[in-house]
């Protein structure tokens, strides 16, 4: 078996299981926000359910519109902050954290071997650890806080096996771009996308999370790295229990697998308005910008503040470009702040934002009006996803964000 | 008569309900809002009863319930099309909205086409050219809970089921 089908057996109390077959499977984790949160609570009210089934393993964080922005946003906190209250959910983290799948990770309740569902399609994160995290809606969250169950197709396995080292100033976004523009939009759906080779022990967990964050892109239901040393030391005074890693059996079936060298790959960018028009930034270059956002749960950690901070440093935003900071968490922000990088993106004249999904889903700050370009380190750049409907989003690494930030428009980030 | 609202591949969640309408709790508000991004006209024109007909991975992106719940409030009775996104097609089956997978039926159907579905049987038709199309049915527990409308509604049902022959 593989790994996902593995963590399935486990969880639904199974020998074998077997791709296409539907098992009932307890969940380990089960994480809402504050935009899926409140319908979740509202289903379960209409079932008549009084408490829920665990509160110890819901986990609840506000990030999409912190701190609120509107009536609206405000009352959907308060409908929670409630729910927390009354159903005495210890693991909930109010406007003050950050990124549901940076907090997560952070908290120590991503670990190996666990099955975790969140109301949020970027759950995937999570099988950077190891563990299978899939995103559900908010009915199906309702049955899980009623039940601590839930049913799951088991997927099919396909296997990405990379190998060589990322070459200077390509991060793992560039890698999982480009395998998106390979694999398309829909050619992983309902799959589990098990990312492994020796490739995958050369990237550091941030750069793991971008890679299962993105899992969801080419519709997989899941994105896994088998976990390694790597993770074991990520996890290291933050799991609250013993790590013990699930390895896929040598023998073990898959649907599909394909093979990438990164030694050679390219800085790449995702043009309007679909994930999978992926081209080369050399092709795109010159392209004019409004915008450059850096930030998100696909690339708001250290890392990859790191990567942008070191374009930056000494260099100012083109007068024409706002560019938007937020980082991932209050761990990240105090690092940052440690660390110097808030100067150098202040600095530089970038606007720093508190910890949140920020300008991703044009519900919060920096939504684009008509007609602008915006140069995104964050996962989607469906038409209207950041504003208007007539803007453009071009999704990139965090150092092409930096760079083109700079030069205000399109820029290969070797070359500066 | 159903009429049929055609769409090409990878309709996004973000192209069915906008990620700033969601904080709204109001399923007619949502439905005011559905396909905004994509077709404007949409939510004033669509009619009770309409089908969205579309290709590739319709529903694509986020996990937002929101997607199906505007559909439905718009008046929208089924979405056919050539493949579904995961999580979308999940959330549509827990919320009363039948989502039908049916190879090739996008090119089948122009705007405005007359539309009849038959869920059980399998069979996309469409009345305005006649053409008829066949695809897998719907398994039966899916059925069921559509038949209910939706998850919720049968759950609840299942409970006042089992509580009055206890």
């Amino acid at each position: 078996m593989t790994i996902a089908e593995k963590i399935l057996a486990r969880a639904s109390k199974r020998k074998r299981i077997s791709p296409g077959e539907i098992v009932e499977a307890k969940i380990d984790i089960a994480m809402v926000h504050d935009l899926t949160g409140p319908l979740t609570v509202d289903s379960l009210r209409e079932i008549g359910v009084k408490k829920v089934w665990n509160p110890r393993k819901i986990v609840m964080v506000f990030d999409h519109q912190v701190p609120a922005n509107s009536i609206e946003a405000a009352q959907n906190h308060i409908i929670l902050r409630e729910f927390a209250e009354n159903q005495r959910i210890p693991n909930f983290y109010d406007v003050f954290e950050g990124i549901c799948h940076e907090v997560v990770p952070e908290k120590g309740f991503a670990l190996p071997g666990r099955l975790i569902v969140g109301a949020d399609s970027h759950t995937t994160t999570y099988g950077a650890f190891g563990c299978f995290a899939t995103g559900i809606g908010s009915t199906d969250m309702a049955a899980v806080f009623a039940t601590g169950k839930l049913w799951f197709r088991v997927p099919e396995s396909m296997r990405l096996i990379i190998s060589g080292k990322l070459p200077r100033r390509v991060m793992a976004k560039d890698l999982i771009l480009r395998i998106i523009g390979n694999v398309g939009a829909d050619g992983a759906t309902y799959r589990s996308v098990e990312f492994t080779g020796p490739g995958v022990r050369n990237i550091s967990m941030d750069g793991r999370m971008t890679l299962c964050n993105m899992a969801v892109e080419m519709g997989a239901k899941t994105g896994i790295v088998p976990a390694d040393g790597v993770t074991t030391r990520y996890l290291k005074n933050r799991a609250k229990e013993p790590v013990k890693p699930v390895r896929g059996d040598p023998g073990a079936t898959y649907l599909e697998t394909r093979a990438y060298d990164v030694k050679k790959l390219e800085p790449q960018v995702a043009c309007p308005h679909s994930v999978d028009n992926v081209k080369s930034v050399r092709e795109v270059e010159g392209t004019e910008i409004d915008q450059a956002f850096l930030g998100t749960c696909t690339n708001g950690r250290m890392e990859d503040l790191e990567a942008a901070a070191r374009i930056l440093k000494g260099r100012r935003v083109s007068k024409r470009v706002r560019m938007i900071v937020a980082p991932a968490s209050r761990e990240v922000y105090t690092q940052a702040l440690e660390r110097g990088l808030i100067r150098v993106f202040v600095e530089a004249g970038g606007l720093v934002e508190s910890p949140s999904c920020a300008a991703c889903m044009g519900a919060h700050v920096g939504v684009l009006g008509p007609g602008e370009v915006c140069i995104s380190s964050s996962n989607r750049n469906f038409r209207g996803r950041q504003g208007s409907p007539e803007s453009k989003i071009y999704l990139a690494s965090p150092v092409t964000v930096a760079a083109s930030a700079v030069k205000g428009a399109i820029t290969d980030p070797r070359d500066l | 008569m159903a009429r049929a609202w055609v769409y090409g591949s990878g309709v996004s969640t973000d192209d069915i309900i906008a990620g700033r309408y969601l904080v709204k709790h109001d399923p007619r508000e949502l439905g005011r809002h559905a396909m905004e991004n994509i077709d404007p006209k949409f939510a004033s024109r669509v009619r009770e009863g309409d089908v969205i007909v579309a290709g590739r991975n319709f529903g694509c992106g986020s996990s937002r319930e929101q997607a199906p719940i505007a559909l439905k409030a718009a008046g929208i009775s089924a979405v056919v099309a050539e493949s579904f996104a995961r999580i979308f097609y999940r959330n549509s089956v827990n919320q009363g909205l039948p989502t039908l997978t049916c190879p090739n039926v996008r090119r089948g159907f122009k705007n405005g086409n007359g539309v009849k579905i038959d869920l059980e049987r399998g069979v996309v038709r469409n009345t305005t050219t006649g053409k008829v199309f066949k695809t897998k049915p719907l398994p039966e527990f899916v059925l069921t809970i559509l038949r209910a409308g939706g998850l919720i509604p049968y759950l609840k049902r299942s409970v006042s089921q089992a509580r009055s022959k206890s």
